[in-house]
């Protein structure tokens, strides 16, 4: 039995790999995620049977099925439920859980070493300690980032002198860990010490980051949470949670770097400091030009009458929800020959990728949709550029001026096309804080209001034509 | 069982495997993928109903339960929202809707 076990988790390691792999196409990300389902389905199943769950008495087999009816039953209900474009936080609280997982597996094997019982020695120890204290990172992290992304804590809260108490609070967390690692026996307090710390390192990490930097957030937990898996699969000596693991924290350190790049911010950046606090926002120079706002009946004309329009959402778009009105004005233009491309920032919204499925949601087909490499040259013969909710992935100060804190970052040259319509719901500028000079621009013309009432407008306005 | 280098070779193979699978994937699919993943770390519920099964002490039991409910959740949440999203990119569905 206990080889037909390990013959399963091979076969579940290897179609978790085959799964992620058949993810990277449209096509086949289907049938991807439907095989590792299975995949865990028969993992799950054969873990009963091992020697570990079976031969420990009925209670504690009992205890573990009720635990996995309350789990799953509360996680199917509310990814069911939630509406797409909170997505991303539901993401967060997912990996949060895993990651607490993995924290919980190693505070039941040093809750054993701490009454007496051998778990493998000293690097089994430093293992489920390092496991440990990624995963409760990623846990009390992810709580925090889902709360950010859910609206329930919408300041960025910094301490004074915050960096040297995380800086503190690290050090004191590795030595209650260094404790448990090295030490013969210790005590069950110094367990409760080192999870509390942990714990809140986790917040405190992630509670001066600002909401916009949650994509790379998210990713960067994903990845400690395979990393933390994989540690705890050592300490297990299970080898479909090392290599499982092993390959989500590798992939998502890939992704998290991707994304940073993308804003131009070395992930040490996003993490140790937020926009506009590392010594405020450079010092303005003056803007040419107003803004101009349009009615949306003129800016139905200008789109109407076309021959490119090319959409940028962003951020905005996916607060409002205004993805299906979008895309019945796709089907009007289209209807009247305009051809309609997207152009997607790789920071656009709160997730790499996140327009993608929010317009893949509202029945876009993804082959009008492009990447900024593919996009940026076609501007230069669109008419028209919508920006819908997006700010700073447009703002042309990336491109020309040294100063400011998002030079170098790459962005949609939205401003090369021949008209720019910016549908923004106030005058205000981006989170970043920075002014963006495209809406100061000649061809811009602005249509202030909510995204979905905007693009509503529209809809209204080349109907009536 | 696995034991010193074995562990570490495993360990080094799976990172490479994982930076090689991703490398290849549209910006398209970065959010289902990242989805994907975190699901596929739900594997941790393995480990989560082998610490509850040896849990000896009622404090054991306890953090164990805690530990197998997340784990589920983890593994239940990251597939359905996963599936959820993919669901949106199958073709055959989507020329009926738009």
């Amino acid at each position: 039995m206990s080889s037909f076990i390990e013959i399963v988790y091979f076969a579940a390691a290897v179609i978790f790999i085959l799964g992620l792999k058949k993810m990277s196409s449209p096509v086949t990300a289907r049938a991807g995620i439907v095989w590792a389902g299975y995949a865990m389905i028969a993992a799950t199943v054969v873990t009963f049977f091992s020697p570990a769950v079976y031969g420990h008495g009925f209670f504690n087999l009992l205890l573990i099925v009720i635990a996995i009816g309350i789990g799953s039953y509360i996680a199917f209900k509310s990814a069911k439920s939630v509406e797409m474009t909170n997505m991303p936080q539901m993401i967060a609280i997912y990996n949060g859980m895993g990651g607490g997982a993995a924290a919980a597996i190693a505070a039941v094997e040093l809750v054993r070493f701490a009454d007496g019982h051998d778990i493998g020695g000293s690097t089994i120890q430093v293992l489920a300690v390092l496991g440990a204290l990624i995963g409760a990172i990623a846990f009390s992290g992810s709580a925090v980032a889902y709360a950010k992304l859910q609206g329930l804590m919408n300041k960025t809260l910094r301490l004074p002198s915050h960096q040297a108490i995380n800086i503190a609070l690290f050090a004191v967390t590795v030595l209650f860990g260094a404790v448990l690692a090295f030490s013969g026996e210790v005590s069950g307090f110094t367990v409760f010490l080192f999870f509390l710390c942990a714990l809140v390192l986790g917040v405190m990490v992630t509670l001066p980051i600002g909401g916009a930097d949650m994509p790379v957030v998210i990713s960067l937990f994903n990845a400690l949470t395979g990393l933390a898996v994989a540690f705890e699969g050592f300490v297990l000596g299970n080898a479909a949670m090392i290599i499982a693991g092993t390959v989500v924290g590798s992939s998502g350190t890939l992704l998290t770097q991707l994304m940073a790049k993308a804003m131009n911010r070395p992930i040490s950046n996003i993490l140790f400091s937020s926009f506009g606090s590392d010594g405020g926002a450079p010092a303005e120079e003056d803007i040419a030009g107003t803004m101009k706002e349009i009615e949306g009946s003129d800016a139905a004309v200008m789109m109407a009458y076309a021959e490119k329009v090319i959409i940028i959402p962003g951020y905005g778009m996916a607060v409002a929800q205004a993805q299906h009105k979008l895309a019945e004005l796709v089907q009007l233009l289209e209807e009247r020959d305009v051809t309609v491309k997207f152009a997607i920032h790789p920071v656009a919204g709160r997730m790499p990728g996140h327009m993608n499925v929010l317009l893949a949601e509202a029945g876009v087909d993804y082959d009008k949709i492009y990447d900024l490499d593919e996009i940026n040259p076609e501007f230069l013969t669109a008419d028209v550029a919508l920006v819908i909710g997006a700010n700073d992935v447009v703002n042309p100060v990336a491109r020309s001026n040294p100063e400011s804190p998002i030079y170098g970052m790459p962005i949609l040259d939205a401003d090369k096309a021949r008209n720019c319509i910016v549908i923004k719901r106030g005058k205000g500028s981006g989170f970043s804080g920075i002014e963006n000079h495209l809406f100061y621009a000649d061809n811009t013309r602005m249509l202030y209001g909510d995204a979905q009432k905007a693009i509503g407008e529209l809809i209204a306005g080349v109907k009536q034509l | 069982m696995i034991e010193g280098f074995t562990a570490l070779y495993i360990f080094m193979l799976a990172a490479f495997t994982g930076y090689e699978v991703i490398s290849r994937v549209p910006v398209i699919l970065h959010t289902p993928l990242m989805s994907g993943s975190n699901f596929i770390h739900g594997i941790v519920l393995v480990g989560a109903m082998i610490v509850l099964g040896h849990a000896e002490t009622g404090l054991q039991m306890l953090i164990g339960f805690v530990g197998v409910i997340l784990a589920a959740g983890n593994a239940v949440g990251g597939y359905v929202a996963t599936e959820r999203m993919l669901e949106m990119f199958d073709r055959s569905k989507n020329k009926g809707g738009a």
